[in-house]
């Protein structure tokens, strides 16, 4: 399509430009955005990835080659290099980490021995090799009955996902220290003085501060998220559940049944229940966000005012909501809308409301899906508030006294005002906190799972995979009911769950962060 | 000429009367917001003094005045126990946490190294899997250590602070406005970046400081989801919000109602009062760094 100047734009009538830009992002802006970014960007990650590799490979083969002997042996022993040229303490540490890799690895309840028992993503095999039982034992001469342990999946499955980690960690130690062997072998040649460990140390708390700061919380990251993660998606994959917990019946894997099950939307399928939640999870993120952001804004924009009093006070009532633990508040307001609960019990004296209760033989408002729908909203509200107030507030102080002088100057109403630079400049500024104020409400457990627990159930669809699927529900909710909330303990279906919030969350992230031009508009305020 | 300035002073004393009307709306608005924000919290009070039932009554206020909840909660119930509990590993949190978060954010946002970019990208792709999956094993393994149960609440606390580097985003934003300047001159003096930080940037940090210590205590209040599983019903180590949450189920709710506003209450009042005496601080950060991102 043509693309116009400035100045035709400009001649455009307002519905006219409205046309044009929605033109403009069907046809344009969303079509390069998905070659352009989306495919061509990853092509060149791949690509540069692959050159990436190849570099080390032949930096390696260039080091082997045209190192010295001792380089040469330090590819075999760890850090040889390191104590040939003087840094004692590096050497030794490298040393150490290869003997107690090597070790770990071959004894008899080490690394080989638990990867062997894992039998990765190989369909029908079970995760862990012997299967505990009851069996016949006799002791003083009598016979018992007793329960033998075999194996428990759940840690094979642990200690072959760690050792995993290991192994790559072990490569990577590998080439660091070979790099350094070459490092330390030119810098020789060159004639210069090598780091000793006196230097390492000081570097520690200057030059490479970083990796001080970084150490603790990195490592804590990697073993209480990216080590569970990892696991939890190779779940996924298995059929852990409480029929099949590990320890008295070994799980094993399904490959992607799963899946196929929770996008089934035939008989015995989750799928018309998966529909029904994702839907209501995006509309329920939706409104959360947009009514909470815009009201926010607007009471901000009140209090803000000139010649409002009290400000101070106005502000501290609002932020006693965040300061009252969600808990708390969020049961008591639960109650309140109750069939016995003050408001609840006012608000069915009404007429219309009354008639429309016993008509479907409601007994109080949660029980009516859309209300009950309406006022998980409408309470978020209520909760949401006071933050994107606070936000805003900080916002609008920065937004220059002068362009709202010059723009009364010039006759703008307060309402164009609002439009023309109020909004602009708060869409501008708080884009990206929107798009994760959307992320964490697709996620908001507490606020669904304190006020209506996900209910009224959804008697249509009844119970699906031994977990009743309400109304309100999330996917987060549903996640957590699927885990805990029954018998069965489906922590595969669980994961599958958490899987594919992911995917919402990454490819809404990935959509709105490229295609909204919040960049784009930065010379406006400058 | 004379025309044009009539017009001038016509709609000025227009804008001053509609100003005026602007005003009293806002007011109107204001206040009934206000008595919208405050009235659970009044509702809450007023049905935690009331004797003469202990379920909903549906009514606001109480026909006789008395503490019979509050001597309850504390002689029949182990609200105690949950409420030292909470409070000891709010401590916990606030002060692990606080460690965490500053040195991840601190790092990322003044220091520059390889890879600083592929972590924040990392972590933002973490951020996107609902923490609650993570749970299912770290209870498989917390039940073998015996961090479960009644060990719960040390359970928790490392739950709590271990991946809480991931939220260094607020604290971030606070770090990203300090400006550069002041690191290099340090560093020209010669400073290590080691005394960079302590002498040179945290004293000027003071606010967010506090910001992440008033998160960090307010975390273990409020999180029911983690709790819950952790806990796993034993009485011995909960935390109010999971003990609390009991009691509205279904078949109790009609003997404990009160009790759990009278508990709330209990709750609420140090908590807010915490808050509301730091509030500068939280507010500080979050309109300065939560929009920055």
């Amino acid at each position: 399509m043509k693309k116009l100047n400035d100045l035709e734009y400009l001649k455009l009538s307002k519905m006219g430009a409205l046309w044009y830009n929605i033109k403009l992002f069907i046809l344009c802006t969303f079509p390069h955005w998905l070659w352009n970014d989306l495919c061509l960007g990853t092509w060149n990650f791949i690509k540069k990835t692959g050159r990436g590799i190849k570099n080390e490979f032949v930096d390696i083969g260039t080091t082997f080659a045209k190192g010295n002997w001792a380089v040469k042996l330090s590819f075999f022993l760890f850090g040889f290099g390191n104590l040939f040229y003087g840094q004692i303490m590096r050497g030794i540490l490298f040393l150490l980490f290869e003997i107690i890799f090597i070790a770990y690895m071959v004894i008899p309840s080490g690394g080989i021995h638990w990867l062997s028992k894992c039998n990765f993503f190989q369909t029908g095999m079970t995760v862990g090799t012997e299967q505990g039982g009851m069996q016949e034992v006799e002791m003083y001469g009598d016979k018992f009955t007793i329960w033998v342990a075999g194996d428990d999946s759940v840690k094979v499955l642990l200690y072959g996902l760690l050792t995993i980690l290991f192994i790559v960690a072990f490569i990577w130690t590998w080439r660091t220290q070979v790099k350094q062997c070459r490092i330390c072998m030119d810098i020789t040649a060159k004639g210069k003085k090598i780091k000793s460990a006196k230097d390492d140390m000081r570097s520690l708390v200057d030059d490479e501060f970083h990796k001080t700061l970084l150490a603790v919380p990195l490592m804590g990251i990697l073993m209480f998220t990216v080590l569970p993660i990892i696991y939890m998606v190779l779940i996924a994959f298995t059929s852990y559940d409480a029929a099949h917990d590990g320890y008295s019946n070994l799980f094993s894997w399904v490959g992607w049944e799963h899946f196929n099950e929770l996008f089934n939307f035939g008989e015995g399928g989750l799928g018309l229940a998966f529909g029904e939640i994702l839907s209501w999870t995006l509309m329920w993120s939706f409104f959360a966000t947009f009514t909470n952001y815009f009201l926010g804004m607007f009471v901000a924009i009140m209090i803000n005012k000139k010649g409002i009093q009290l400000k101070k006070f106005w502000r501290t009532v609002l932020v006693m909501t965040i300061a009252i633990p969600q808990f708390v508040s969020l049961l008591y307001v639960s109650k309140l809308f109750d069939s016995s609960g003050i408001i609840g019990e006012a608000l069915g004296e009404i007429g219309f409301i009354k008639e429309f209760l016993s008509a479907n033989h409601y007994i109080s408002l949660w029980d009516s899906p859309t209300i009950a729908k309406i006022l998980v909203i409408v309470i978020n509200i209520w909760v949401g508030i006071p933050y994107v107030m606070l936000q805003a507030t900080g916002i609008l102080m920065n937004i220059p006294a002068d362009l709202y002088e010059s723009s009364r100057v010039d006759g703008a109403s307060a309402w164009q005002q609002y439009t023309k630079i109020t909004l602009p400049y708060m869409l501008f500024v708080t884009g990206p906190a929107l798009l994760t104020s959307f992320v964490s409400n697709l996620n908001n457990f507490n606020v669904i799972y304190l006020l209506s627990g996900g209910n009224p159930l959804n008697t249509e669809l009844g119970v699906q995979g031994g977990v009743s699927v309400g109304h309100t529900d999330l996917l987060i909710t549903w996640l957590y009911k699927m885990a805990l909330g029954s018998a069965e303990s489906k922590y595969y279906m669980a994961s599958v769950i958490g899987i594919l919030i992911f995917a919402v969350c990454a490819v809404l992230s990935l959509i709105i962060y490229n295609v909204i031009p919040s960049t784009k508009n930065e010379e406006d305020f400058k | 000429m004379e025309k044009n300035h009539n017009k001038i002073q016509k709609s000025g004393l227009g804008a001053r009367a509609s100003r005026r009307l602007a005003n009293t709306i806002i007011y109107i608005v204001l206040i009934t917001m206000t008595v919208v924000w405050l009235f659970p919290f009044f509702g809450i009070v007023m049905e935690s003094f009331k004797v003469n039932t202990r379920g909903m009554d549906g009514e606001l206020f109480p026909e006789k005045f008395g503490f019979d909840n509050y001597i309850r909660l504390f002689k029949e119930t182990d609200f105690l126990n949950w409420f030292i509990n909470t409070a000891i590993m709010g401590v916990a949190t606030a002060f692990f946490q606080t460690f965490f978060v500053l040195a991840m954010s601190y790092t990322l946002s003044r220091l520059r190294f390889k890879g600083r970019k592929g972590l924040m990208n990392l972590m933002l792709i973490l951020g996107m899997f609902p923490g609650f999956l993570t749970m299912i094993l770290i209870y498989k393994v917390f039940s073998d250590l015996g961090l479960t149960m009644q060990m719960a609440p040390v359970g928790l606390v490392i739950v709590y602070c271990a991946s809480s580097g991931m939220g260094y985003y607020v604290s971030k934003g606070f770090f990203d406005t300090i400006p550069k300047t002041l690191d290099e001159a340090a560093r020209v003096d010669g400073a290590t970046r080691l005394q960079v930080f302590y002498k040179v940037i945290m004293p000027l940090s003071s606010s967010i400081v506090i910001y992440t210590i008033l998160m960090g205590f307010m975390a273990p209040w409020g999180d029911f989801m983690l709790a819950s599983y952790i806990i796993h019903e034993n009485s011995q180590g909960m935390t109010v919000a999971v003990g609390m949450f009991e009691w509205l189920s279904k078949t109790i709710v009609n003997t404990n109602y009160t009790m759990f506003c009278a508990a709330g209450v209990v709750v609420a009042v140090p908590v807010t009062t915490v808050f509301l005496c730091l509030q500068k601080y939280y507010v500080e950060g979050v309109t300065g760094g939560a929009v920055k991102g």
